[in-house]
């Protein structure tokens, strides 16, 4: 018996030329005590059905068609009033972000206890022992002394834990959870996720998960709906869903998932893609421009050796040194990277990895160790021709395609300032030129130069950042989280494209990511941080058939679970 | 071949004006017919200003035109009125519409001008202090915070006062205007410094830079090429703004009787005349400059708010 | 908390003393103080030795010791146009001005806050929309000609009000003046202080409406909702409270703003107050009486930026509490 009933619903956004439908006849149930998961790619249409459900669609959003029923009752057409009587009461919503879910102002206790009384006809010392009993169901310890704490004594996993009890404050019988974990580190992910199971089950909630993110659907739900832009395209059990696909788009997201347990050569090559970009030409690197990045002096041994860097930063200032407090973002991290090769640097938030590239480039000045490229040693170099000609050799990518190109220059003026800046183009014809090749041979088409950013889409966007990476005619690429901002399908194409690259012009290089899954599809050697420190480092294989240290097993037990995941599609290395 | 180039030209600028006529900008200021309104008068008081010395019925500095007999003329429509002036006349016999249109001109100069010198000093120092941090940074925005804990007006005050100290009686007349806007715009400058530092500060750690930065390019190309063009859109609001508060301070200062000299009158010097004949039933004389300022910082305000939420992508 | 709160404090001495130093500067150095002070027909020997006397041939960082000293005396010797001394001077005119600033402030606040609220949250309605219209017509009537229009219409035309000057005032020890005890007194503060409070309030209005919209579109005030918490509990205790935290320091900074553009006011109505005396020193290079005025109103701002800091300490719990570990 189904609790919550959606049937035939379409959203729409009505704008000043049309009228823009976010999702379009979607039809789901969920059953009490059981987990559905809609899943989509960006702009799939998927919160939107959540945020319908519980009333709150942005302005001017607006149901267009179909019924939302509530055991039994229709919701959809609900005056202001019995709505709001409703949300908390019988339909608990979970947000994204933890850290701006939480009224910053007032205790923890203050936002559960409020909540409680609105829609429990209890006492305020009943309701102050309920809060106590929430927190204590949703594993924070101590709960009696924590309550009365601030949001911002909390940490971001415990914060979550708060929000889920604040929805959960009421015995609500539907709990909407749109991407719970998102915000969250891997070790945090699997705690809530499992919390949420936990709850969904003793409480006997219906719950719907509403995520990007195939492992959480393979982890948690019962039944899946997938979505692609505004249709809800297939919908089932969990395990038939992901084991056997119907759906072409199905198939092509589900084989765009990295995996941890098996290694691709290549991500298949699947359209129903958005924005998909010409297939990968190979250009002839003895005559071609890029080609001559290949002049470079030859090195023995490793093109990069990094020795005990350590960086502090300045977090609290003071007139006596002694004052002075410092955060330790890294701790004598030591590692080389031969030629050709793809090292991988693996690690959660915080753990330095990003620091780690951008001493490499000289963004930041280490406090201690140094840094060696090409047999130069880069940490004392002050001649500014050297420290030009060494920067022109490594080149960088970044996690944010939206913020990693100036919005206010056109695509092919972004491209060719490294160009002209290093006079590797005699005349700006000829930069331009090179820019065009570059455009094209990225997969985006010369004709993109004369467009704005904004014109683009996420993964268009990094195609962009890559051909200004190349520009410089680099051998060594830092990729930092290159992809991770991006949906999988779009991931899987950048991650072709940089295989694709690193094989023709034989580039080494540096791939930072949070993503293990993403490291064992791309890296030769990994190395796994945490606090600043790097913990282990080995071939990937190795590493991730037989971890040493305890952390990399932790991190590697709690990697969701693909085996339900069809692997019909996938070329097997 | 010309033909075909011209013709792309032309293709291309009239693709531009209708992508501005299409945009969504455009549309909410002429969806807002207020802010329309208040561009028209915006724009008629600025032409006004401009071609006072061509359209203004009479010229109040002419001695030759001036005649103490004329002097406190009531505006048309009133009883002993004179068709000659529209707008009456003050004590000295000045025709008041071409008293105000030229008064408007030395009101409008001074507020451009000093918006113009704070938002050049603010916008520098705002972007090297965001841009390189640290001691730089301290030391501006400690300035700036002392600055801040005194009002705009205190401070047009005392360089005012300062200046003309020391520039001395028999100059004052000559510099007035610089040293006005000297001080107006040395008392706005830390709005600017604050918000592009600010900015500067968010775009700083963008990608963009950094990826500027791995490129090898130094850091003032990267401030004037990359960080600049992006800070812009709020200091456009704030100059708005703030144009309208120029205007207003000068008034201040001029009916205070620091700022322009008589012989120059601007909109507030008008009033301050007037004030003295408020009592002695001759309103015209306060009131009609009065309110040509009144309506000239409302319109002004008018597209500083609609610029403001127009730009605030959170508000659309 | 301790910690905070001593850095404020350090940083309101850094104010002073750069104040003070911006004081001493222009005294020493804007025209010469000896000029100002003698007539034409004092020979050079009677200048040298009143220069003497005076300690200007000590070294500069005697000197400013010494304007220190006395400024903390509230000693700036004597005002160049009336030949008195200045603390006595600006002693008679300080109740004037402090009991204007004080009325117009609370009218800024009493009228400007429920009207922020007001049209913060019902953005749509036509009282907000009006009270919009207000406010921007508010801001954009310099303060002078508000009083002028005022005086025009109160005092010329209706002769309801007066238009210049305090009325009967009454002495409450040797040092103080009010015009509180009086009716005279009360009908002229009427006019002053509305004309004083008017842009005030029209700013404290906008700014606390642009809070509120600001604060009603966060992911709190969202999850809030979700939880069908009523509208009056978000409102009220979630946007309101956390709206307060910006509002308070631009609030405290416009208030502290009040004591300078009581300047215009005072030259409007002729009101006899500290800043009528400072605007006619501006006009004669009167510097002591500048010093002074200035090294009184930093420090009042001073106090009202330190009640703000510890107001903040009251509202935030951020500041309050370091972080915890978990």
């Amino acid at each position: 018996m189904s609790i919550l009933d959606i049937r035939g619903l379409s959203v729409e956004f009505p704008s000043r030329k049309d009228v823009f439908v976010a999702a379009r006849d979607v039809n789901l149930s969920i059953e009490k005590g059981k987990i559905l998961g809609v899943v989509g790619e960006s702009g799939a249409g998927k919160s939107t059905v959540g945020n319908a459900v519980i009333g709150l669609l942005e302005a001017p959003g607006r149901i267009g068609t179909g019924e939302i029923h509530l055991d039994g009752q229709r919701i959809d057409n609900l005056p202001a009033k019995p709505m709001r009587a409703l949300r908390g009461k019988r339909i608990g919503m979970i947000f994204q972000d933890p850290l701006t879910s939480l009224d910053p102002l007032q205790t923890v206790e203050f936002q559960l206890v409020e909540t409680i009384l609105e829609h429990l006809p209890v006492t305020k010392q009943e309701a102050q022992q309920r809060a106590i009993d929430l927190l204590d169901q949703v594993g924070i310890p101590n709960p009696s002394e924590r309550v009365k704490q601030y949001p911002h004594q909390f940490s971001g996993g415990m914060r979550q834990r708060v929000v889920i009890a604040l929805a959960l404050c009421a015995e609500p019988e539907v709990v909407i959870a749109d991407e719970p974990t998102t915000a969250l580190d891997v070790s945090i992910q699997a705690q809530i996720l499992e919390l949420m199971k936990k709850l969904c089950t003793e409480k006997n909630v219906a719950m719907l998960v509403i995520t990007h993110d195939m492992g959480v659907i393979a982890d948690i739900t019962d039944h899946v709906a997938v979505m692609y832009r505004g249709d809800l395209v297939e919908y089932g059990e969990t395990a038939q869903v992901l084991g056997a696909p119907r759906h072409e788009y199905t198939k092509s997201l589900i084989a765009a998932v990295p995996r941890p347990d098996v290694k691709v050569e290549r991500f298949p090559q699947v359209d129903y893609i958005e924005g998909s970009a010409k297939p990968f030409k190979q250009i002839d690197i003895s005559t071609h421009w890029l080609g001559k990045a290949r002049d470079y002096k030859a090195v023995d041994g490793p093109l990069l050796s990094v020795k005990d860097i350590d960086m502090r930063f300045l977090t609290k200032n003071a007139w006596i040194a002694k004052n002075r407090q410092y955060f330790q973002a890294l701790k004598k991290v030591s590692f080389d990277i031969m030629p050709g090769e793809t090292y991988g640097l693996v690690g959660e938030s915080g753990s330095g990895k990003s620091t780690v590239a951008r001493v490499i480039t000289g963004l930041y000045d280490p406090s201690g160790g140094s840094v060696n490229f090409a047999g130069q040693e880069l940490t004392n170099l002050r001649d500014k021709k050297q420290v030009l000609a060494m920067r022109r050799q490594m080149q960088m990518i970044f996690q944010d395609p939206f913020s990693s190109l100036n919005s206010r220059m056109r695509v092919r003026d972004i491209v060719a300032e490294p160009i002209k800046f290093h006079k590797l183009a005699a005349t700006n014809a000829e930069a331009y030129g090179i820019v065009e090749d570059l455009l094209e041979h990225v997969g985006l088409g010369a004709a993109a130069g004369k467009k704005f950013p904004h014109e683009f889409s996420g993964g268009q966007r990094q195609r962009i950042s890559i051909a200004r990476a190349l520009a410089t005619r680099p051998r060594f690429l830092l990729c930092d989280e290159p992809t991770s901002a991006l949906d999988v399908s779009i991931q899987a194409q950048i991650l072709n494209l940089l295989k694709d690259l690193q094989e023709e012009l034989g580039l080494t290089m540096l791939f930072i990511s949070h993503d293990l899954a993403v490291i064992r599809q791309m890296c030769n050697r990994v190395g796994v941080m945490r606090y600043g420190e790097l913990l282990e480092q080995n071939e990937t294989d190795s590493l991730f058939e037989n971890p040493q240290h305890p952390y990399t097993k932790e991190l590697l037990s709690l990697m969701p679970s693909m085996e339900l995941l069809s692997t019909e599609a996938l070329a097997i290395a | 071949m010309t033909d075909q180039t011209l013709n792309t030209g032309e293709e291309k600028a009239k693709g531009r004006i209708a992508r501005i006529l299409d945009s969504d900008i455009f549309h909410s200021f002429i969806k807002s017919k207020v802010t329309v309104l208040a561009a028209i008068v915006t724009l008629v008081f600025m032409l006004t200003a401009l071609l006072a010395p061509w359209i203004a019925p009479h010229n109040p500095f002419d001695l030759a035109q001036i005649s103490i007999l004329d002097a406190r003329v009531p505006p048309v429509g009133m009883e002993w009125s004179d068709p000659r002036f529209l707008l009456g006349t003050d004590d000295q016999g000045r025709d008041m519409l071409s008293g105000i249109m030229y008064g408007m001109r030395i009101s409008l100069a001074v507020g451009f001008l000093s918006v113009g010198f704070a938002a050049v000093l603010g916008i520098f120092l705002g972007l090297v202090s965001g841009y390189v941090g640290g001691r730089t940074d301290a030391i501006i925005m400690r300035i700036a915070e002392i600055q801040l804990t005194f009002p705009a007006i205190l401070i047009a005050l005392l360089i005012d006062g300062v200046a003309n100290g020391i520039v001395g009686n028999l100059d004052r007349e000559k510099w007035a205007i610089w040293i006005l806007t000297f001080s107006i715009g040395l008392s706005f400058w830390v709005q600017y410094a604050r918000t592009v530092r600010g900015s500067t500060m968010v775009e700083k750690n963008k990608e963009y830079v950094q990826a500027a930065r791995v490129i090898g390019i130094p850091s003032f190309i990267i401030m004037i090429r990359h960080v600049l063009p992006n800070v812009m859109g709020p200091v456009l609001v704030i100059a708005t703004i703030n144009l309208a508060l120029a205007i207003i301070t000068e008034a201040t200062l001029s009916f205070l009787g620091v700022g322009v000299p008589a012989t120059q009158p601007s909109l507030g010097t008008l009033i301050r005349i007037g004030n003295d004949f408020l009592f002695s039933g001759e309103w015209w004389i306060a009131i009609f400059p009065g309110l040509a300022l009144a309506i000239l910082v409302l319109a002004v305000n008018l597209l500083g708010d609609w610029l403001r939420d127009a730009l605030n992508p959170k508000l659309r | 908390m301790f910690g905070f709160i001593s850095r404020r404090l350090v940083m309101a001495l850094v104010v002073m003393v750069v104040v003070a130093l911006i004081s001493f500067l222009l005294f020493r150095f804007v025209g010469d103080p000896v000029n100002q002070m003698v007539g034409i027909e004092t020979t050079p020997e009677q200048r040298e030795a009143l220069r003497e006397r005076l300690g200007l041939n000590d070294p500069i960082i005697v000197q400013f010791v010494r304007f220190i000293m006395g400024a903390m005396q509230f000693d700036f010797g004597n005002s160049y146009q009336f030949k008195q001394p200045v603390a006595d001077l600006i002693g008679k005119r300080l109740p004037a001005t402090l009991e204007l600033s004080l009325v117009s402030a609370i009218f800024a606040l009493v009228v400007g806050v429920p009207m922020g609220v007001y049209t913060g949250l019902n953005r749509h309605s036509p009282l907000s929309k009006f009270f919009l219209s207000v406010s921007l017509i508010g801001v954009s009537l310099p303060t002078f000609f508000i009083g002028i229009l005022l005086i025009f219409v109160f005092s010329v035309t209706l002769q309801w009000l007066p238009s210049f000057g305090r009325g009967e005032v009454v002495e409450i020890g040797s040092w103080w003046t009010t015009g509180f005890l009086t009716l005279s007194g009360l009908k002229a503060l009427i006019l002053p202080a509305i004309t004083l409070g008017l842009f005030q309030m029209t700013l404290i209005m906008r700014l606390i409406r642009a809070e509120m919209l600001e604060v009603i579109r966060t992911d709190y005030i969202k999850f809030a909702r979700a939880r069908g918490l009523p509208n009056r509990s978000i409102n009220f205790i979630h946007a309101l409270k956390n709206t307060m935290v910006p509002v308070i320091t631009i609030t405290g900074l416009q208030l502290g703003s009040i004591i300078a553009f009581a300047i215009i006011t005072e030259t409007v109505f002729q009101w006899p107050g500290m800043g009528l005396l400072f605007l006619q020193a501006v006009q004669n290079v009167d510097i002591p009486i500048m010093a002074a005025y200035l090294m009184l109103t930093a420090f009042i701002f001073v106090v009202i930026n330190l009640a703000v800091d510890i107001l903040y300490f009251v509202i935030d719990p951020r500041l309050r509490t370091e972080r915890s570990g978990l």
